[in-house]
């Protein structure tokens, strides 16, 4: 169920990328920053939190355990 | 002539960091050592330097050109987009191929696909279309330094004498310290242009009376469409998203994957990355956004100029003028005209050196090819064997010299255009390839035919682009140049930036022609031994 909630969130998060409702808005927020750059921008942000929640979630440590009981096999072996 | 000295100043130290690495190998000469630091990078240097190694000049010089004259869609097009797709193929690919590089000693991809498909020659193929797609970048980067040293030194340093400096550093340091020197100049050409873009954000926004009243005069101005996307189609800006999937193709990230001490070394790379690209890219777009309210640089008023005359007069014209004037509206020296005129002088060197460490991303390349020549070839066909493993990493260092002085005979006699358009067929070209990857690393079925076909697939689809783009020229900015409509369907059309195939860029039928003729083709013919779909499946949970 966690994963499935990770690939949707992935999803969305691509989805919103192709923010067509700025498309055409120039508006300045703060007075000098177009409204399609900062939306952009927060999407950045968006994207760090997004992969901050991946590695917290759904980290593969398997593959680590398997590196490590072959490098103790290796080691055995020697 | 300061500025010069402070960018020679920052060659000489970029240069000490590759030596000073080479002594920490020194008695060394294990190719493992060599071609990937011992596998040993830590988590600092790890993110800087796989970041620093995926940031060409284009990130800075071309992201505030392509602003210039499109305005900021270029952010979302190419960085935020980048900053999503390219920490998850990281996260995903990134880590998996890190794990079986530690457990069975692949120091390439293509060592990883002979093994995972049970392939010879297939390997080879696949080892010739990246070195081919790899190339250009190294040309370019020697292009860009000697353009960049001629620019900052006002003249003073000719172009090929600047070509040659950048090419003897970058080939100096590679030699030398491999791996780790050229990581760790990485980490530094990194730090840098963090800190320099910021610095050279507040300086010329100061310079220029604060940024509100420029954004403000350039929304009441006829180039307000620069403020918004309208300048390109939303199927453009959705095909862009596929392009980031070319970075974990491209071998020297790959091979950089390969070179962190644990896999727990990705998780500050995987998160910050989006951070790092919003740093680095969002003032350089901005900036160059912002040039286009200058009116005391005559260089930035003249190339406003001739875009104005190719947007009212292009149709009209011949396609070699619409070309010239093109060159002429392209605006990837602004924040290098922005600098000159805003920044004090020993800013401007400093500011310099941020951008030749831009320039100089092609070390890695020249690395990468190395090491995939070494090991793919040299070592597969027995010169490992026969003649230890001390003369497969001299052959790596000679294979260095060779390929530079290559890149720079070529750098001094072709026209940078031609690179710069390989470069984006490169982008293509790799991006295809990335089902290679996802198809050997998560589906049992895959198989060294389906490899082959995804390989002279995207051989096919790129000399197709490229001989199309040449054939038929750009027409001016505006309606495309339909090429191929059957009942009225647009299908194929020239671009005034390139082609388009149902309105969308050629890499969206790239990647899902490579993807259809994986699993079509791999259905179809023979698996590999059980034996070696369990290595890599058998333990996978």
């Amino acid at each position: 169920m966690k994963k499935i909630l990770l690939v949707v969130a992935v999803a969305i998060l691509y989805v919103l990328h192709q923010d067509i409702w700025f498309w055409r808005s120039s508006y300045l927020v703060f007075g000098f920053i177009p409204i399609g750059l900062f939306y952009q921008g927060c999407f950045s942000v968006a994207a760090a939190l997004l992969m901050w929640l991946l590695v917290a979630q759904a980290w593969p440590s398997h593959l680590e355990q398997e590196v490590e009981e072959a490098d103790t096999r290796e080691d055995a072996a020697r | 002539m300061i500025p010069a000295i402070v960018v020679f100043l920052y060659l000489a130290t970029v240069l000490y960091i590759g030596i000073f690495a080479f002594r920490r190998a020194r008695g060394k000469e294990e190719a493992e050592d060599y071609f990937l630091a011992s596998r040993s990078l830590g988590p600092f240097v790890f993110l800087f330097s796989l970041f620093g190694t995926n940031m060409t000049a284009f990130a800075i010089l071309g992201s505030s050109g392509h602003a210039f004259n499109n305005g900021i869609v270029t952010f979302g097009l190419m960085a935020s987009s980048s900053g999503l797709v390219i920490p998850l193929t990281l996260f995903l690919i990134g880590t998996r191929v890190w794990a079986l590089g530690k457990k069975y000693g692949f120091m390439t991809p293509v060592q990883m696909f002979r093994d995972r498909w049970e392939c010879t020659h297939i390997g080879t193929v696949i080892f010739v279309v990246q070195a081919v797609l790899l190339v250009p970048y190294i040309i370019i980067g020697i292009m860009g330094g000697g353009t960049t040293l001629y620019t900052i030194s006002g003249g003073l340093v000719p172009y090929w004498f600047g070509g040659a400096i950048v090419a003897l550093v970058v080939m100096s340091y590679v030699f030398f310290g491999g791996m780790r020197g050229t990581a760790w100049v990485n980490t530094f050409q990194t730090v840098l242009f963090l800190c320099f873009g910021a610095i050279a954000l507040v300086v010329i926004g100061v310079g220029m009376g604060g940024f509100s009243s420029a954004a403000h005069a350039i929304q009441a101005s006829p180039m307000a469409s620069l403020l918004t996307r309208e300048r390109i189609s939303p199927y453009y800006f959705f095909s862009y998203t596929f392009i980031p999937l070319s970075a974990i193709a491209f071998p020297h990230i790959l091979i950089f994957c390969l070179t962190a001490r644990k896999m727990s070394q990705f998780k500050k790379t995987v998160i910050f990355y989006p951070i790092c690209i919003l740093a680095i890219w969002l003032p350089c777009v901005f900036l160059g956004v912002m040039a286009n309210r200058v009116t005391d640089i005559p260089e930035i008023r003249a190339k406003q100029e001739a875009r104005r005359v190719l947007a009212t007069q292009g149709r009209t014209m011949e396609p070699e003028k619409r070309d010239e004037l093109r060159e002429q509206s392209a605006g990837d020296d602004v924040i290098m005209l922005l600098l000159q005129r805003y920044a004090p002088l020993w800013l401007a060197g400093l500011l310099g050196a941020g951008i030749m460490a831009a320039v100089m991303a092609s070390d890695s390349q020249i690395l990468a090819l190395s090491t995939m020549f070494t090991e793919d070839v040299f070592a597969f066909y027995g010169g490992k064997t026969r003649f230890g493993e001390a003369v497969q990493v001299q052959t790596g260092r000679l294979f260095i010299i060779l390929i530079t002085i290559f890149a720079y005979a070529i750098a001094l006699r072709a026209p940078e255009t031609i690179f710069e358009l390989a470069i984006q067929y490169a982008f293509s070209g790799y991006a295809a390839l990335s089902p290679l990857l996802v198809a050997a690393l998560f589906w049992k079925g895959s198989t060294k035919w389906g490899a082959l076909a995804v390989t002279l697939w995207t051989v096919l689809t790129v000399v197709a682009v490229a001989a199309l783009q040449a054939v038929v020229p750009a027409p001016a900015p505006g309606p495309a140049t339909i090429l191929w409509a059957p009942g009225g369907v647009e299908v194929l059309s020239r671009t005034p930036g390139g082609t388009a195939v149902f309105g969308f860029m050629p890499v969206v039928p790239m990647v899902i022609g490579s993807t259809l003729l994986m699993i079509v083709v791999s259905l179809l013919t023979r698996k590999p031994a059980n034996t070696t779909v369990a290595k890599y499946f058998g333990g996978s949970r």
